[in-house]
C-alpha cells in the first residue's frame, strides 16, 4: 500500500492543481513575501482568473486567448478596487478588505440573479476544448507508473511552465531597482517615503502584478479541471497558498514551487492513506470522507501556525534574515 | 523555552482531541430551503426516492427548511410536490419538479428547487420592511455582541483575530455538544459554555498570544497565525460534528407571535432582550468598573496606561475572557434562532469586520453601533434584492466607508495610519 | 561658545533674538502651523524662518512637538491649520515621497534602517531619479546599469566618508545603535537634499562616534553648502556646532537667537525647569524618549 500512496502523492505534487497553486503562491510572494502586503483574498482574484475564461468562451462562445485576457484584465480591474481604498491604511485593513471582496465574489457568482452569466451554483463547463485541441503530445499513458494521460500532461507542462515564467519574471523585478524598492515598503514604508519614493504606486504595481498572476493561476486551474463551480473558490484556498508559500520560504524565489511540491505531495499522500485505510476498515467507522477533508484541514491550520511561529523562514529559508525582523 | 513548551502543550491537546472524537456525525441526509421573495415556503412536500422506490418523505417548516434522513451514500431522486405549494407561488422551471442528487458517505447533500415570484403590493412591503428591521436589529445585536470582543482585542493588543469568527461556533457547539448529545437543557448548556468559551479564549491568549507578544513577533505574522488557528478550530468542530446545520433540542419550532406588523417567535425576541441587557451590561462594565476603565484606557494608549501603572497583560487577559463569553453568547444566540454550523462564525466573521470598522476599530461602542448598521443593511437588502446576496451589501458597506471615512463613525483619526 | 562658522560673514548679524524673527535668506518659512492630538495640542507654530546655509538646533524638552513639527513639515503628518513655503513654494500638503524629491529630506528619531536589505542597498535606495526604478525598464537591466554603477560609487564614497565602508555587504539589521544612525544619514545625503533635518541623530550613539557625527554635520554646511535642521538634546553638542537655536515647548517656538542667547534665556529655563524637575538646559545626555514617527 506504501507505494500505491506514494505514486498518489506524487501524481497530485506534480500535477496541474499543484502548478495552479504554485501561480497563487507566485502571486502571493510578490504581496507578502516581497512587499508585506497581506492579501487574505487570493483566491478572488483566482476566481476572476477561471472565471473570466469560463465565461468568455462558455457563454459567450468567444476564443480562449480572449478569456485568459478578460480574466487578466478583471484582476486589474479587482486589484484597483481594492488598492485604492486600503493601502494608504495599516496592513490589516487590506487583509479584511480582500478576504471580504473574494467572498463578494463567490457569493455574486453563486446567486441565481448570476446564472445566465456564471451558471450559478452549477457552475460552467466546456470551455477548455480550445486548449485541449492545441495539444501535441499523442494520446497515451504518460511517466510510468504514475500513469498520467496525454491532456494531463499537457496541462501540467503549460501549468508549471507558466509558473516558471512569472518566477523568472519575479527574479529579474527583485534584482532591479525596482524590487528595491518593493522590498523598502516591507521593511519599513515610511522610511521609502523619506527617501522620495511614491510607496503607494508601488504597492499598486505589486498588488496588480501578484493579482494578475493569481489569477492566470485560476485560468490554468480552470482549463485543468474543465470546470468552473463558485464554492471551489473558498476562502481556505487562500490559507492553502500561504501554507505553501510560507512552507517553502516567503521572499525566495523557488519558495512558491518547493512549497507547492511539498505541500501537495503530504496533502495528498495524507488523503490518499487516510481513504485507503478508511476503506479497508482500519479505522474508527465515523472516520468517513468528511472526517478525512476535516483532518487535512486542520492539519494545514497548524502547519501555517507552527510555521509561522517556530520557521517564519520556511524549510529552507535564510534563519539569520528572518531573525532581524524585529519589527 | 516556557513559551514553546506551553504551545507545544497546546498543540498536543488539540491533535489529542482529534484523536478520540466524542462524538460523529450521524447519516447520510438531504435538506433544502424553499424560499420565495426571501421569505420561507411551508408545508411543502419532498419525497425522496432511490431507483424509483421512495425511502422517505420531508415537509418545510416556517423557514422552508426541510430534510429527509437517507439509508446510505447513493444518488436519489427528490421530487417537490407541486401542488402542495401555496397559491401563486410556481416553480421556477416548471419542467425541474426532480432532481438527482449524489450523497457521500456522511455527508449532507443539498437539493434546490428554485421558486417563482409573487406579485408585490404596497401593504405587504411596509409590512416586510418592518419585518425585515426588526429581523436587522436581532441579527445586528448578535453580531454586535460578538464583535466588541474582536474590537477589544484589536484596541488592546493590535491584532485583528482572525480566529474570533471561530470563536463564536466554537461557543455555539459547545453549548450543542452540552444540549444535544448529553441531554441538558439549552438553559444549563449555555452557562457552562458560556465559562468553558471563555477559559478558552483565556487559554489562548495566554498559550498562544502571551507567548508571541512577548517575542515580539510582528503583526503580520501574527495574523497569519490567527488565520491558522481559525483553520485549526473550524475543522476540528467539522470532525467531530460534521458539516450539516443542526437546531438545539429546546425551544425550536416555535410558532411566531403577530406584533402589528411583524411576527416573532418568543425565542427571537427572549434573544433579543437578553442581548441588549447584556450589552448595557458590558457598557456599564466599560464605564463603571475599574477592570472595564482599565481596558478602555489600554485600548485607548497602551503605552500611557502601562506607564500609569495599569498591568497591561492582565487587562489583555481579560479582555480575551471577555470576548470569548461574548463570542460563546452570540453563537448561542445566532444557534437559537437559525442552527448551529461549523461555519456559522466565519460567515459572521466578515460581518463583524465590516460593523468594527464601520464604527471605529478598537471602540467597543462603535463595535455595537456598527455592527446593528450591518446587521440593518443585510436584512433590508432582502426587501429590494435577493436575500442570496444580502452579505454582498454589508461588505459592500464596508468598503465603502474604507474610502471615505477610514476611521469609522466614532474612530479618531489619528489612530490610523 | 559660537561656531565653527565664518564668523565674518555671519549672516544672522544682528537679528534679534525673538521668536517668529524674520532672517536675510530663509529656505523654510512656517506659518500658524497647529496640530492636535485628541486634548493636547502638540505644535502650535505662528512664524518660524529656517535661514538658508547655516546649522539650527531645535530645542525643547520631551513632549514639546519637535517630532510632530519634522512629521508635519516633511509631509508624513497633516496640520489642522496653517502653510509653510520651501525655497518660496508652498510646500503644505504635499505628499512625504515629493517633499523630499524637492530637497528637504528627515531622519528619524527612532531609526529606520531597513534591516533585512544590507548596507548599500539601503544607500542605493536613496538616489532619486533611478531608471531602474520603473516597472518595464527595471526588466532590462542594460537601461539601467550604468547608472547603477553611478549610485554605487557615490555610496561608497559616503559609507567610507561615515567610517561604514566595513559593513557594506552587511544586512542594516546587524548594525549598532550608533551605526544606524550614520546609515541613515548617510543615507538621507543619497537624495541630495537641500535641507536635512536630523532628529536626534546623537541619541543612542557610542560617545567615540559623536565627534565624528558632529564633523560629519558640520561638513555638511561647511562642504556641500547645506542647510541643517537637527533636535538634540546635549547642550553642549547643540551649543558646539548650532549658528542658531530654537527653543521649543508645548507645542510653541517660545525663543530663539544665537547659541549664546540661550543659555541665559529666561523662557527657555523656565520650560527646562517645568519639564525636567529643577534642572536648568541639561548639560548633559537625556534619554530619547517620548512618542516618535
Ligand atoms: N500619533 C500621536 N498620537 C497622539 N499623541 C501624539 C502623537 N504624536 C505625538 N503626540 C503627542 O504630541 C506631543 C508632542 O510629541 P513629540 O512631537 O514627539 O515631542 P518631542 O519630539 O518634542 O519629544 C506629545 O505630548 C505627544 O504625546
Ligand atoms: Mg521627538
Amino acid at each position: 500500500m506504501g507505494t500505491v500512496i506514494f505514486f498518489d502523492a506524487l501524481r497530485t505534487a506534480i500535477g496541474p492543481t499543484a502548478a495552479a497553486y504554485a501561480l497563487l503562491a507566485v502571486g502571493l510572494n510578490m504581496h507578502f513575501g516581497y512587499t508585506g502586503l497581506l492579501n487574505f483574498g487570493q483566491v478572488g482574484f483566482m476566481l476572476v482568473g477561471a472565471y473570466g475564461v469560463a465565461i468568455t468562451v462558455a457563454t459567450f462562445g468567444g476564443p480562449l486567448w480572449l478569456g485568459v485576457l478578460v480574466g487578466i484584465a478583471g484582476a486589474v480591474v479587482l486589484a484597483l478596487i481594492l488598492g485604492i481604498p486600503t493601502l494608504r491604511l495599516r496592513a490589516d485593513y487590506l487583509a479584511i478588505t480582500t478576504i471580504a471582496a473574494a467572498e463578494i465574489l463567490r457569493f455574486i457568482t453563486r446567486t441565481s440573479g448570476s446564472e445566465p452569466v456564471t451558471g450559478g451554483v452549477f457552475g460552467l463547463r466546456q470551455f477548455a476544448g480550445g486548449f485541449y485541441a492545441l495539444n501535441p503530445i499523442p494520446p497515451g499513458s504518460y511517466l510510468g507508473p504514475l500513469s498520467i494521460s496525454h491532456g494531463r500532461l499537457w496541462t501540467m507542462i503549460v501549468g508549471w511552465g507558466l509558473v516558471a515564467v512569472f518566477t523568472l519574471l519575479l527574479w529579474a523585478l527583485m534584482r532591479s531597482p525596482w524590487g528595491r524598492i518593493i522590498r523598502s515598503i516591507r521593511e519599513d514604508e515610511d522610511a521609502a517615503r523619506s527617501l522620495g519614493k511614491n510607496v503607494f504606486y508601488y504597492k499598486m504595481q505589486s498588488l496588480v502584478l501578484g493579482g494578475v498572476i493569481g489569477a492566470v493561476g485560476g485560468a490554468v486551474f480552470a482549463v485543468s479541471l474543465q470546470t468552473v463551480q463558485p464554492d471551489t473558490f473558498l476562502p481556505q484556498v487562500t490559507f492553502f497558498a500561504f501554507a505553501i508559500l510560507i512552507l517553502g520560504g516567503t521572499a525566495t524565489w523557488i519558495g512558491p514551487i518547493i512549497g507547492a511540491l511539498i505541500f501537495w505531495f503530504v496533502i495528498a499522500g495524507m488523503q490518499s492513506a487516510l481513504r485507503r485505510l478508511s476503506d479497508a476498515g482500519q479505522l474508527p467507522e465515523f472516520f468517513g470522507s468528511q472526517a478525512v477533508g476535516a483532518t487535512t484541514l486542520t492539519f494545514v491550520g497548524l502547519l501555517l501556525m507552527l510555521l509561522m511561529i517556530f520557521r517564519p523562514q520556511g524549510m529552507f529559508g535564510n534563519k539569520r534574515e528572518m531573525q532581524l525582523d524585529v519589527k | 523555552m516556557a513559551a514553546v513548551t506551553r504551545l507545544s502543550l497546546l498543540v498536543l491537546l488539540l491533535v489529542g482531541a482529534l484523536v478520540a472524537p466524542a462524538f460523529a456525525q450521524d447519516g447520510e441526509r438531504i435538506r433544502g430551503q424553499l424560499t420565495a421573495e426571501g421569505e420561507g415556503v411551508p408545508d411543502v412536500t419532498i419525497t425522496v426516492s432511490l431507483d424509483g422506490e421512495p425511502v422517505g418523505t420531508g415537509v418545510s417548516d416556517a423557514e422552508g427548511e426541510w430534510f429527509v434522513d437517507l439509508p446510505g451514500p447513493a444518488t436519489y431522486e427528490v421530487t417537490i410536490d407541486v401542488d402542495t405549494l401555496p397559491e401563486g407561488v410556481q416553480l421556477r422551471n416548471p419542467d425541474r419538479t426532480t432532481l438527482e442528487i449524489r450523497v457521500g458517505e456522511g455527508a449532507t447533500a443539498t437539493a434546490l428547487f428554485a421558486l417563482g415570484e409573487r406579485e408585490e403590493v404596497g401593504p405587504i412591503l411596509l409590512q416586510r420592511i418592518a419585518q425585515n428591521t426588526v429581523n436587522g436589529l436581532k441579527f445586528g445585536l448578535i453580531i454586535g455582541m460578538t464583535a466588541i470582543g474582536l474590537s477589544l482585542i484589536f484596541g488592546t493588543t493590535g491584532l485583528i483575530n482572525f480566529a474570533h469568527g471561530d470563536m463564536v461556533s466554537m461557543g455555539a457547539f459547545i453549548a450543542f455538544f452540552f444540549n444535544a448529545v448529553l441531554g441538558l437543557h439549552l438553559i444549563l448548556s449555555a452557562l457552562i459554555a458560556v465559562i468553558v468559551g471563555a477559559v478558552i479564549a483565556g487559554a489562548i491568549d495566554r498559550g498562544i498570544w502571551h507567548p508571541l507578544r512577548r517575542r515580539r513577533v510582528g503583526l503580520i505574522s501574527m495574523l497569519v497565525v490567527s488565520i491558522g488557528l481559525a483553520f485549526v478550530i473550524r475543522h476540528v468542530i467539522l470532525f467531530y460534528f460534521g458539516g450539516s446545520r443542526r437546531p438545539y433540542r429546546d425551544y425550536t419550532l416555535q410558532t411566531g407571535i403577530e406584533l402589528g406588523p411583524i411576527r416573532l417567535q418568543p425565542v427571537e425576541m427572549w434573544v433579543m432582550g437578553l442581548s441588549v441587557v447584556i450589552l448595557i451590561a458590558v457598557a456599564l462594565m466599560l464605564t463603571r468598573t475599574k477592570l472595564g476603565k482599565g481596558m478602555r484606557a489600554v485600548a485607548d494608549n497602551r503605552d500611557l496606561a502601562e506607564s500609569s501603572g495599569i498591568n497591561v497583560e492582565r487587562v489583555v487577559l481579560s479582555v480575551w475572557i471577555l470576548g470569548g463569553g461574548l463570542a460563546t453568547i452570540g453563537g448561542i444566540f445566532l444557534g437559537m434562532i437559525e442552527s448551529v454550523d461549523y461555519l456559522m462564525g466565519f460567515r459572521l466573521l466578515l460581518l463583524m469586520f465590516a460593523g468594527v470598522i464601520l464604527g471605529g476599530l478598537g471602540t467597543a461602542y462603535g463595535a455595537m453601533l456598527g455592527s446593528l448598521l450591518v446587521g440593518l443593511v443585510s436584512e433590508l437588502s432582502t426587501v429590494w434584492f435577493s436575500s442570496q446576496v444580502k452579505y454582498v451589501w454589508a461588505l459592500a458597506v464596508l468598503i465603502i466607508i474604507l474610502l471615505v471615512r477610514p476611521q469609522g463613525l466614532l474612530g479618531q483619526k489619528e489612530r490610523i495610519g | 561658545m559660537s561656531s565653527d562658522a565664518p564668523a565674518a560673514t555671519d549672516p544672522l548679524e544682528g537679528i534679534a533674538p525673538e521668536p517668529g524673527v524674520a532672517k536675510p535668506d530663509p529656505i523654510l518659512t512656517i506659518d500658524g502651523v497647529k496640530r492636535s492630538f485628541g486634548g493636547i495640542t502638540a505644535v502650535n507654530v505662528d512664524h518660524l524662518e529656517i535661514q538658508r546655509g547655516i546649522i539650527t538646533g531645535l530645542i525643547g524638552p520631551n513632549g514639546a512637538g519637535k517630532t510632530t513639527l519634522f512629521n508635519l513639515m516633511t509631509g508624513f503628518d497633516t496640520p489642522d491649520t496653517g502653510t509653510w513655503r520651501f525655497n518660496g513654494a508652498p510646500l503644505s500638503g504635499v505628499p512625504a515621497h515629493l517633499v523630499a524629491r524637492r530637497g528637504m529630506v528627515r531622519t528619524f528619531q527612532l531609526t529606520k534602517a531597513l534591516s533585512r536589505m544590507t548596507v548599500m542597498e539601503n544607500m542605493q535606495l536613496g538616489a532619486t531619479g533611478q531608471l531602474g526604478e520603473r516597472f518595464l525598464p527595471s526588466l532590462i537591466p542594460g537601461l539601467w546599469r550604468r547608472q547603477e554603477r553611478e549610485i554605487t560609487a557615490r555610496a561608497d564614497e559616503l559609507l567610507a566618508r561615515f567610517k561604514l565602508d566595513h559593513m557594506r555587504d552587511e544586512y542594516a539589521g546587524t548594525l549598532s545603535g550608533g551605526q544606524r544612525k550614520l546609515l541613515e544619514m548617510a543615507r538621507a545625503l543619497m537624495v541630495e537634499p537641500e535641507l536635512v533635518m536630523l532628529d536626534e541623530p546623537m541619541a543612542g550613539v557610542n560617545p567615540a562616534l559623536t565627534q565624528s557625527l558632529l564633523g560629519h554635520i558640520k561638513g555638511l554646511r561647511d562642504d556641500e553648502s547645506r542647510t541643517v535642521v537637527f533636535v538634540e538634546h546635549d547642550m553642549d553638542v547643540v551649543f558646539d556646532i548650532s549658528d542658531w537655536v530654537v527653543c521649543m515647548a508645548e507645542g510653541a517656538i517660545i525663543a530663539e537667537g544665537p547659541p549664546s542667547s540661550i543659555g541665559q534665556n529666561a523662557a527657555v529655563i523656565e520650560a527646562y525647569l517645568g519639564a525636567t524637575h529643577g534642572q536648568a538646559p541639561a548639560r548633559r545626555r537625556k534619554q530619547a524618549g517620548g512618542t516618535d514617527q
